[in-house]
């Protein structure tokens, strides 16, 4: 059986000289009709630009394909070098043969037609469809990607959509052409987990039902366990490892491959849950939160009644020294919020938050998702330090130049960082940088909201490592905000789960891993890929998270707890 | 000097920066007295003689040097013009500043009435601002101001209101840093680049409605000689001697093309996305 893509010696390069700034170093792999080949690897290994050179994509984005050949089996048994295709034929091939999904379903649709017209569009252009017959094609292919009530989402807007709907949007519209080959680009990287594995699931079976064949991009070598066939490991522009899937899971041949899936987070359903530091009632909390409520007030103008939205509805717990409590949840539950309105970046509506005055003049301080957006780009490391000590009354001299050098060597920046700005840095060494500065005023306690989420796997490790020296040393106690169910089990000691507002379930890091009793929790967990549970199969899943807009003056009936164990309180569901 | 040194390799930026570096030193020398004939003084023999060796461009009708007004005009409209874009600079960063930080009602009242300024043609405002007061340098320097303060508001409440919401300036907050800091640091250093591109097309523009004031007798009051005022003196006279109409206009053409060509290259060197890739 002939390979129905055949890439050898790729090269690929950007810039005013391509040659020397080469991103892909000499790529080659076949792939047979109806197979899936997942290429996995850190930002900057070239996974991506791989994979747009296949479509040409790349060309659009300032590359080049400096040398080797994409062969590519037509429907009528030609072969066609698509490195060497001219672009009338590559729009052709991008049409008909080969399909795309990116990362972000939002800036991949036209927000300014419905997804009807959209989808239309592309049966317009590849089969050649019109009128009445394009419409009931894209209903049709709405309906093939499990979208619910298919024919009145016709209509709706990308907005309109939540992001896994626009995600099936987008995959409806890839299939519009029947292509042979698809190409998903980090399909599910900007969706919530649970989306995610219906998102995976959905994919699974699409494959199963036309045999189409796919190359999957992902960092997270966890999740293609369960969809691909082959794998291909790369680094910096070169294949370290390429073999059959189960080959590469269960005997890796390559350091990196070894190294990549020790650092991916296994989420081992509450074994791996820290037994350092077991809570006792003996310590005052530092944080008590008593039934906090944030609102937003929306206007739909004059002729709406007034609404809000709850996004955080009635939340109480309370952190002790020492301890970290998790807070986890998708997109939209509030857990963001709640951490916001602890540090009063936004206003409560009600509720008391009851912090001890502590050793610092600020005890809580916190650690931004994006290290990009948390550093202001202007100024240099030794100014972004200082700030926060500057800002409470002390003045730049010796004693604080020390503590800013101490602070630095100990998340483990070279000594003359001072001197530099924040785009001399990596991801990771800005995000050191942000628990640096989060650390100059001493506090007692640090907010992480997400602040491992936008690193690579094996810097995300690292730095969760220091972040737990940290505490140990500096006896800091973390409230840590996260999506990422397998990071939560290697930091927490105590967990809370956010659904819609609300806490529905919160307790033991141990015990809430290893026996949820929340509905949502089953599910949250049920969906964290691992590898392994890859034999496991997704089920698929169309819940959607209820709207958070309420009528004015609307209060949600109050919370009946049920206690599952010691430390372990789970919010009764209602039907 | 990273930003002249990039202007320098940059095509028009290079053409831009040489044309306002000669006005500059043409203006230098004008106001040291280092000028071919002097400027102010009349020769009744010379009249309306054509450009050549001795007088290069020529002169006007009471036998004055055209080269030696011209710079001397330069610098009159330069200084006029630096003066002015600098004021509006800085009202109009105050207000756009405030405006985004504060929002709502101030936000509401203050750019309503940048608004209200921007809704009138530029020369008109200037116009029913100096007929108020009355001609002179500090008029026209206070008028082009106050019509360049909107523009440069807007310039500034835009970026602004986008600063005010990264995760940066929230980190500042949760510090407990003061108002004026976050304001200086955060905001107004990561709008430098915005605001220069601004600046040097606001030049641009402050020196053409300058000439435009001269030349209906509303800026520069004669004898001193200015662009404008020279080509109002020369357009009853533009059969006769077509030089004296010629050389001022493209004094003026040439100023405004180098401030513009340099505005447009410091926009493609200051832009945040090329700079990343270069930095």
């Amino acid at each position: 059986m002939t390979a129905l893509l055949s890439v050898r010696d790729l090269h690929v390069g950007f810039g005013r000289d391509p040659r020397a700034n080469e991103v892909v170093k000499g790529v080659s792999f076949d792939l047979e009709a109806g197979r899936t080949l997942a290429i996995v690897g850190e930002s900057g290994s070239g996974k991506s630009v791989t994979a747009l050179s296949v479509n040409r994509l790349v060309d659009f984005g300032g590359g080049r394909i400096t040398g080797g050949s994409i062969t590519l089996q037509q429907d009528d048994g030609t072969r066609l070098d698509l490195a060497a295709a001219d672009e009338r034929m590559l729009r052709h091939i991008r049409g008909r043969d080969i399909g795309m999904i990116f990362q972000e379903p939002m800036t991949s649709l036209n927000p300014v037609h419905t997804v009807g017209r959209q989808i239309e569009e592309a049966f317009r252009l590849n089969r050649g469809l019109s009128g009445a017959e394009a419409r009931n094609a894209a209903r049709e292919a709405l309906e093939r990607v499990r979208i619910p009530d298919a024919a009145s989402r016709l209509g709706y807007y990308p907005h309109q959509l939540s992001g896994g709907m626009r995600q099936r949007v987008m995959i409806a519209m890839a299939l519009a052409s029947s292509p042979r080959l698809l190409i998903a680009d980090e399909p599910t990287t900007a969706l919530d987990v649970t989306v995610q594995a219906q998102i995976m699931a959905l994919l699974a079976e699409l494959r199963e039902e036309t045999g189409m064949t796919m190359i999957f991009i992902t960092h997270d070598i966890g999740l293609v366990a369960g969809i691909a066939d082959r794998i291909m490991v790369m680094q910096q522009g070169v294949v370290v490892e390429q073999a059959d899937t189960s080959q590469v899971l269960d005997h890796p041949q390559h350091d990196y491959t070894r190294h990549l899936l020790q650092s991916v987070p296994h989420f081992t359903s509450g074994r791996a849950a820290r037994h350092d530091g077991q809570r006792t009632d003996s310590k005052p909390p530092l944080i008590a939160v008593d039934g906090l409520v944030v609102r937003f007030p929306v206007s739909k103008g004059l002729f709406h009644k007034p609404a809000a939205v709850h996004a955080v509805d009635g939340v109480d717990f309370d952190l002790v020294p020492g301890e970290t409590l998790a807070i986890v949840g998708e997109s939209g539950s509030g857990k963001s919020t709640t951490a916001r309105a602890i540090l009063g970046l936004v206003q409560k509506t009600r509720g008391a938050i009851h912090a001890r005055a502590g050793r610092g003049v600020r005890p809580i301080q916190m650690v931004f998702q994006d290290p990009f957006a948390s550093l202001n780009p202007r100024l240099k490391v030794e100014s972004l330090l200082a700030e926060p000590a500057i800002a409470n009354g002390q003045h730049k001299d010796a004693a604080l130049r020390e503590r800013m050098n101490f602070l630095l060597r100990r998340v483990g920046l070279p000594a003359d960082a001072l001197d530099r700005y924040p785009h001399q840095f990596s991801g990771g060494q800005r995000q050191r940088l942000c628990i640096a500065r989060a650390l100059m005023l001493n506090p007692e306690v640090v907010v992480l909201d997400e602040a491992v989420s936008a690193l690579d796997v094996s810097v995300q490790a690292r730095v969760l490592d220091l972040l737990i020296d940290l505490q140990r040393e500096l006896g800091l106690a973390y409230i840590f905000i996260s999506h990422d169910m397998a990071v939560v089990e290697r930091i927490a000691h105590r967990i809370a789960v956010m659904y819609a507002g609300q806490i529905v379930e919160i307790g033991d890091a141990a015990a809430v891993l290893s026996d949820p009793q929340h509905g949502y929790t089953k599910r949250l967990i049920a969906a964290v890929p691992a590898i392994e549970r890859r034999k496991q199969r997704f089920t698929l899943d169309a819940t959607q998270v209820p709207s958070l807009v309420r009528p004015s003056g609307y209060e949600p009936p109050p919370a009946r707890w049920r206690e599952a164990g010691l430390d372990h309180r789970v919010r009764e569901e209602t039907a | 000097m990273r930003v002249l040194a990039a202007l320098w390799r940059h095509p028009s930026g290079r053409i831009g920066a040489t044309i306002i570096a000669l006005y500059l030193m043409a203006a230098l020398l004008g106001a040291v007295g280092i000028t071919p004939h002097n400027a102010l003084k009349q020769f009744p023999i010379d009249r309306l003689k054509a450009p050549s060796v001795n007088y290069l461009m020529g002169t006007d009708l009471l036998g004055r040097d055209t080269l030696s007004r011209l710079m001397l005009g330069i610098g009159q409209s330069f200084v006029v013009a630096f003066a002015s874009v600098a004021c509006a600079t800085l009202a109009g960063t105050v207000i756009g500043l405030l405006a985004a930080w504060w929002g709502s009602l101030w936000d509401g009242i203050l750019m309503r009435v940048m608004d209200v300024l921007l809704a009138f043609p530029a020369i008109l405002l200037a116009l029913l601002i100096i007929a108020i007061v009355g001609p002179g340098t500090f008029t026209s320097v206070a008028a082009i101001a106050i019509v360049y303060t909107p523009i440069f508001a807007r310039v500034v409440r835009g970026p602004a209101l986008s600063l005010k919401r990264r995760d940066f300036v929230d980190a500042a907050r949760t510090f407990g840093s003061s108002q004026g800091y976050i304001l200086t640091r955060h905001l107004l250093l990561n709008l430098v680049a915005p605001l220069t591109v601004q600046v040097t097309l606001a030049l641009a523009w402050a020196l053409l409605t300058e000439a435009g004031l001269s030349f209906l007798g509303l800026g520069t009051q004669p004898p001193a000689p200015s662009l404008g005022l020279m080509l109002s003196d020369s357009k009853n006279l533009m059969q006769h001697a077509p030089w004296l109409m010629l050389f001022p206009g493209l004094t003026i053409m040439l100023g405004i093309l180098g401030f513009n060509l340099t505005g447009d290259a410091l926009r493609d060197i200051l832009d945040p996305r090329t700079e990343r890739r270069t930095a």
